[in-house]
């Protein structure tokens, strides 16, 4: 049970002059209920990735195994697929367009074909889920804040029961409050439900805490595929692609080049804030 | 999707036609379509083509590119040429099954064949070689006279040249929203035409409310930069007469005073 | 008298229901006073909600306040004959960077402002020019608009403002919808016409790594102006800006952790060499 590229390329307009390569030879491995993030700056090619995890772009060449099966199978069912990867693009709230909350969350559900019980039901739970409280159940989505109108955008992918769910910049455009209130709450359905989470994002300050792995993208390939601790050692090499690794690795590494002798490994503050003391002690 | 469909057709090279200011451009191109409802004989239409052809030849487009806006309009031409064909009484010429080929109905076919390809190819010739922001430039200022019956020239052109800024972003988040909604399991492509419409609700709603905000957060950011009208405005890029200009503006009415006078004279062969 | 002076400003609407009922009032600005120099670099922090787009929106008359006063170089914003003349000394840069470039190429858009204002068309060249170079964006000056990235239209944005030679820019969150390379590049055009121009500038936002080069911070809660000082001293506080939730920069958290574990420190670390300094390292 697990998604796997298999040597995954894709060119965009590829049979006009301006052919770009967007992902360049992929091959990943995402096992059941781990917690993935993916970092790329702008045109590194992290959204179209995630975009073919659901099918809605197909690979020029290459293969995708959804549970052992090949999506572009002849005989897959592709719409099938999109209920079960569950894909929230950048701004979801945009996408919003019923007339209160709660219908705008059933329409997923609605679309898979399941009765009325059963979509109100999964509508209800995902707004559980996010954390939107009930009184705004039946209200407008134009009139809630930014935060919430994101809260009620997952909610429409989460209500369709994935069993991955990819959010792509999920906290773009929020203040400091409202991406830690987002990321929190990702964490928090990621370990309650056990599913497969991928996170896309340009910041690994957001990334870092939170995840078990790490893919970082460049030019359309995979540059690094691991542990936080481990992708974080490449800090020269991340800041060469516009990637700056959390301001505290990058704090220890240059205290470390002014000769403290101290473990670059930290990736939060408590955990640097350690390793300083430690390194301060053996002086 | 979307993405690949580009507005305006400008083709980006060096040449006099491109140099030229576009209110020749525009004044040129109405007076070759009116002139094409002058001809009486086939000596018009010949002299009509050498002038486009020699305007093609100029402007160093390639010439499929001329031809390629015939596309959009080739149903519309079969459809004169056949209606005209069948449809027009006269003297028979042919007669197939029920129906007639008539020698005026011919006439009439062809003509209108060659006054629509041309009237096509013409304009073309102007859209491949003005950009559209030239062109609006153009056309506020060649209609500016229209103010005087209060026609509000300047706000349409920036109206016009708004709009064409916007269309890309537009189209671009159209293609987003389609994405995301066949993502939450929407479909676009299946059921019957009520079905259909009924679809595009998820897709309309949020393009329209994004269109709005867009619109308003515009027309702040054009206030906070000093924008209050056409009043009062200098233009950066003014469009101001060259000699090439006047010299195109001759050529215009050479053609258009050989081209009516020839064109209208009673030839037996035209008959 | 500053460039730009507040003195108990207080903005207000009405929230209406559907039916056009009066709901309630929403004070969003709360008795705000503040006196901006000539020259200085300002930052306004503070969360979405807390009143600081609002707050700006008043230097440039787009709104007025429902209370009090604001001043531009001496001028009352409330002044409707004074209007234009506001708008082109105070110039204003917002947030999304699609939806306020008119233009369909760089330099004519550029060029908007100073067309608005009247300039003959030989000195709008010469100010496009100099804008343009002054953000790094002459080389894309025959570029479409739609091509660049979300960091270059925004200092396309402000080759704008600055086309129209004003005293003072104010920025209202011109990074928040950038990914960082974007918002670096901003933030070093924001400075570059601060310190190369002698620009006043205003910069609202709610990333804490942008206001540390900024000569004064308010930071904004509800409405109304909950710290107010030097970087250094605002990042003192720790524990104040964490109740206000807001971000501050790692380093200066990891002085704060380092502090409460016994270890002796300056209040108010910005920067990772002066961590390094104050550890006594070389």
């Amino acid at each position: 049970m697990s998604i796997i590229l298999d040597h995954v390329n894709y060119i965009y307009g590829a049979d006009t002059p301006l052919a770009v390569k967007a992902l360049d030879d992929i091959c990943l491995q995402i096992p059941d209920g781990q917690f993935i993030g993916i970092i790329g700056h702008t045109g590194s090619g992290k959204s179209t990735l995630v975009q073919h995890l659901n099918g809605l772009l197909k690979a020029t060449s290459g293969s995708i195994y959804f549970n052992g099966e090949d999506i572009y199978d002849r005989d897959y069912d592709r719409k099938k697929l999109r209920g079960k990867v569950g894909l929230v693009f950048q701004y979801p709230e945009h996408q919003l367009f019923e007339i209160d909350v709660f219908t705008d969350v059933c329409f997923g559900p609605k679309n898979l074909g399941l009765d009325k019980k059963e979509v109100e039901l999964r509508a209800y739970d995902a707004l559980r889920k996010v954390g939107l409280p009930d009184e705004l159940f039946y209200q407008s989505p134009f009139e809630l804040s930014g935060g919430q109108k994101r809260r009620a955008a997952i909610a429409g992918v989460l209500a369709m029961k994935p069993e991955v769910l990819v959010l792509d910049e999920p906290t773009a455009g929020l203040d400091p409050r409202g991406r830690e209130e987002i990321l929190h709450q990702i964490k928090e359905l990621q370990t309650g439900t056990g599913m497969t989470v991928i996170l896309v994002s340009h910041s690994m300050e957001d990334v870092a805490e939170y995840v078990d792995r790490i893919i970082v993208m460049n030019k359309g390939r995979i540059l690094y595929d691991n542990v936080p601790k481990e992708v974080f050692r490449h800090c020269a090499e991340l800041e060469e692609v516009g990637l700056a690794p959390p301001q505290v690795t990058y704090i220890l590494h240059e205290l470390r080049r002014r000769g403290l002798d101290v473990d670059t490994d930290a990736t939060t503050v408590e955990e640097a804030a350690e390793a300083v003391v430690k390194a301060m002690a053996k002086r | 999707m979307l993405r690949d469909i580009t507005l305006g057709q400008y083709y980006q090279t060096e040449s006099v036609i491109h140099r030229l200011d576009p209110r020749v451009k525009l004044a040129g191109t109405l007076l070759f379509i009116i002139s094409l409802f002058f001809f009486r004989n086939f000596l018009g239409y010949m002299i009509a083509a050498s002038f486009l052809f020699l305007v093609i030849r100029l402007s160093h487009v390639p010439f499929r590119f001329m031809v390629k806006g015939m596309r959009a309009v080739l149903f519309l031409l079969l459809l004169t040429v056949v209606f005209n064909l069948f449809l027009t009484p006269g003297e028979a010429l042919v007669s197939v099954w029920k129906l007639t080929i008539t020698k005026e109905g011919l006439r009439t076919a062809v003509t209108m064949a060659v006054r629509l390809a041309m009237l096509v190819v013409g304009s073309s010739v102007m859209t491949l070689t003005t950009t559209p922001n030239n062109l609006t430039d153009g056309m506020e200022k060649g209609l500016r006279p229209l103010k005087l019956f209060r026609v509000p020239v300047h706000e349409v052109a920036m109206m016009m040249s708004i709009a064409l800024r916007f269309i890309p972003i537009l189209m671009e988040e159209t293609d987003k929203i389609m994405k995301a909604q066949i993502a939450r399991g929407a479909d676009f492509e299946s059921g019957n035409l009520i079905r259909r419409a009924k679809a595009l609700v998820p897709l309309m709603v949020p393009l329209f409310i994004s269109a709005f905000r867009r619109a308003n957060d515009l027309a702040m950011a054009m206030e906070a930069r000093c924008y209050r009208g056409g009043d009062g405005r200098t233009k950066m890029k003014p469009l101001i007469y060259r000699s090439r200009d006047r010299i195109a503006y001759l050529c215009i009415l050479v053609y258009l005073v050989a081209g009516i006078w020839l064109g209208r004279l009673e030839l037996p062969v035209a008959g | 008298m500053g460039i730009i002076r507040a003195k108990d400003v207080t903005f207000e609407y009405i929230r209406r229901d559907e039916e056009g009922n009066v709901e309630g009032i929403t004070t969003a600005v709360d008795n705000v006073s503040l006196n901006v120099k000539q020259g200085d670099f300002i930052a306004i922090l503070g969360h979405n909600g807390s009143g600081k787009s609002t707050l700006a929106k008043h230097i440039n008359a787009i709104l007025y306040p429902t209370e009090g006063t604001v001043w531009v170089d001496g001028m009352d914003t409330a002044d409707e004959e004074k209007v234009w003349d506001i708008r082109r000394t105070a110039g204003m840069v917002f947030q999304n960077p699609d939806n306020q470039i008119i233009g369909q190429v760089v330099e004519e858009d550029v060029g908007f402002g100073p067309e608005n204002m009247g300039v003959p068309a030989k000195e709008i060249w010469e100010r496009v020019e100099e804008s343009l170079k002054a953000v790094g964006m002459y080389e894309f000056r025959k570029h479409s608009p739609n091509k660049l990235s979300g960091g270059q239209k925004q200092r396309v944005s402000i080759a704008g403002v600055l086309a129209m030679h004003p005293k003072c820019i104010v920025l209202d969150e011109p990074t928040a919808m950038l990914d960082p390379r974007g918002r670096k590049e901003v933030i070093r055009a924001v400075r570059a016409l601060n310190d190369v121009e002698g620009v006043t500038v205003v910069l609202i936002t709610h990333y804490m790594e942008e206001i540390i080069y900024a000569d004064k911070v308010f930071v904004m809660d509800k409405g109304r102006i909950a710290m107010e000082g030097t970087p250094k001293e605002i990042f003192s506080e720790v524990e104040d800006l964490q109740e206000l939730r807001l971000d501050v920069p790692q380093v200066t958290l990891l002085a704060y952790e380092l502090q409460k574990r016994g270890i002796m420190l300056p209040d108010g670390i910005l920067t990772a060499e002066e961590l390094a300094e104050a550890l006594h390292l070389r």
